[in-house]
């Protein structure tokens, strides 16, 4: 296990985080079922990966959301090189210096990324029907298959 | 049943920050200047936050503290023998503090009282990183005994402070701490980071520390510029 004790309490804290903000998407839509839960994770947001899936399965546990997918992307950091005029992708997260030129800089232009981008759910088909036509307060047409 | 895909592209930590913002916004409003202290435990944080404390209330200064700890109101008690109000986060497991819990334990106290907050986060050097508190600035704190490859190891704290103190500096030469390479490495992972080292203790370095904290505060309370 690479975690310690502290950092699972954190991605645990994190987990009930992404938890809240899916629920409240899937609320709203209606959903009777999360299916998958797409996330981006910088290389500087400080989670692990694996302990975030681990504590991931204990938060959805009794929710809609129980057994559905956490699909994490990870994404690298990016630094502007002002010598250089341009974005840089950095292989590592421990020198913040251009790999071309080799100047540092502060400039971080990604990697503290922590973001749900979507939920793939499943709700009765009225329901999205009503929504695509705008109609949010379809409630009337939906039909409990 | 019909399977869909709902776009959301929110922060997952943005009930956190949007606290965190409207923190900020009260103490730019109760012209209070606000430090988040943030290291690995062990590091002398709550003995500078002491000497710190006093220091400041010696220049007439109006000070308080919050200081977090997973147990224990130990900390607390030490930093109100300075005469400042200090108030003890229990966090009881989480490891880091949350802009809630920075929020709930304001409650009755004036901010307009005060000159400065000092926030003392749960010693650690992975989890408080993330989230913001609505400080003005983040300290963090490298202690001669650890070693000075931490910044390495911890880059991404290193990399979200805006000044790194190193403490116990009174210990360095017994501790073969080369400075150089500590700089080196907290340039490395944020370039342009100002280093200043103390001894708590002894006082080395406390006033070079009490004049970054005057400039750092009268930078905030001054009125944004206007680019015409």
């Amino acid at each position: 296990m690479p975690n310690t004790g502290a950092s699972t309490v954190h991605e645990l804290s994190i987990a009930q985080s992404i938890v809240e903000g899916v629920l409240e998407t899937a609320e709203r839509e209606r959903a009777e079922k999360v299916l998958r839960v797409r996330l981006k994770i910088g290389r500087f947001a400080g989670v692990v990966a694996d302990s975030l899936h681990f504590c991931y399965e204990m938060a959805v546990a009794e929710t809609i959301m129980e057994g559905s997918v956490l699909e994490i992307t990870e994404l690298p950091l990016i630094i502007h090189c002002s010598p250089c005029d341009a974005d840089r992708i950095l292989e590592g997260i421990q020198l913040m210096a251009c790999p071309v030129c080799g100047t540092l800089s502060g400039d971080l232009r990604q990697g503290r990324e922590l973001e749900i981008e979507s939920i793939e759910i499943e709700s009765p088909e009225s329901v999205a029907a009503s929504n695509d036509t705008g109609d949010a307060h379809g409630s009337s047409h939906r039909r409990n298959s | 049943m019909e399977a869909r895909i709902v776009e959301i592209r929110k922060g997952v930590l943005k009930k956190n920050d949007l606290l965190a913002a409207e923190l900020r916004q009260r103490f730019q409003q109760a012209r209070v200047f606000v430090v988040n202290l943030v290291s690995s435990p062990g590091t002398g944080k709550t003995t500078f936050l002491e000497r710190t404390l006093r220091d400041l209330r010696g220049q007439s200064l109006r000070v308080a503290a919050l200081v977090g700890d997973l147990e224990t109101d130990n900390d607390a008690r030490r930093l109100a023998a300075s005469g400042a109000p200090a108030r003890q986060i229990n966090t009881h497991g989480y490891c880091h503090l949350e802009a809630e819990m920075v929020s709930t334990h304001l409650e009755g106290w004036n901010l307009s009282e005060f000159d400065y907050l000092f926030i003392e986060n749960v010693g650690n050097l992975v989890c408080p990183a993330n989230y913001d508190l609505g400080e003005h600035q983040r300290v963090a704190f490298l202690s001669v005994t650890e070693g000075e490859d931490k910044p390495l190891k911890y880059p991404k704290m290193f990399n979200s402070a805006d000044l790194a103190v190193i403490t116990k500096w009174d210990l360095a030469e017994a501790c073969e701490f080369q400075l150089d390479e500590a700089v080196k490495n907290l340039h490395a992972v944020r370039p342009d980071l100002a280093v200043l080292k103390v001894s708590a203790k002894r006082g080395f370095g406390m006033e070079e520390w009490m004049r970054w904290l005057a400039a750092a505060r009268e930078k905030m309370q001054k009125p944004e510029t206007v680019v015409p």
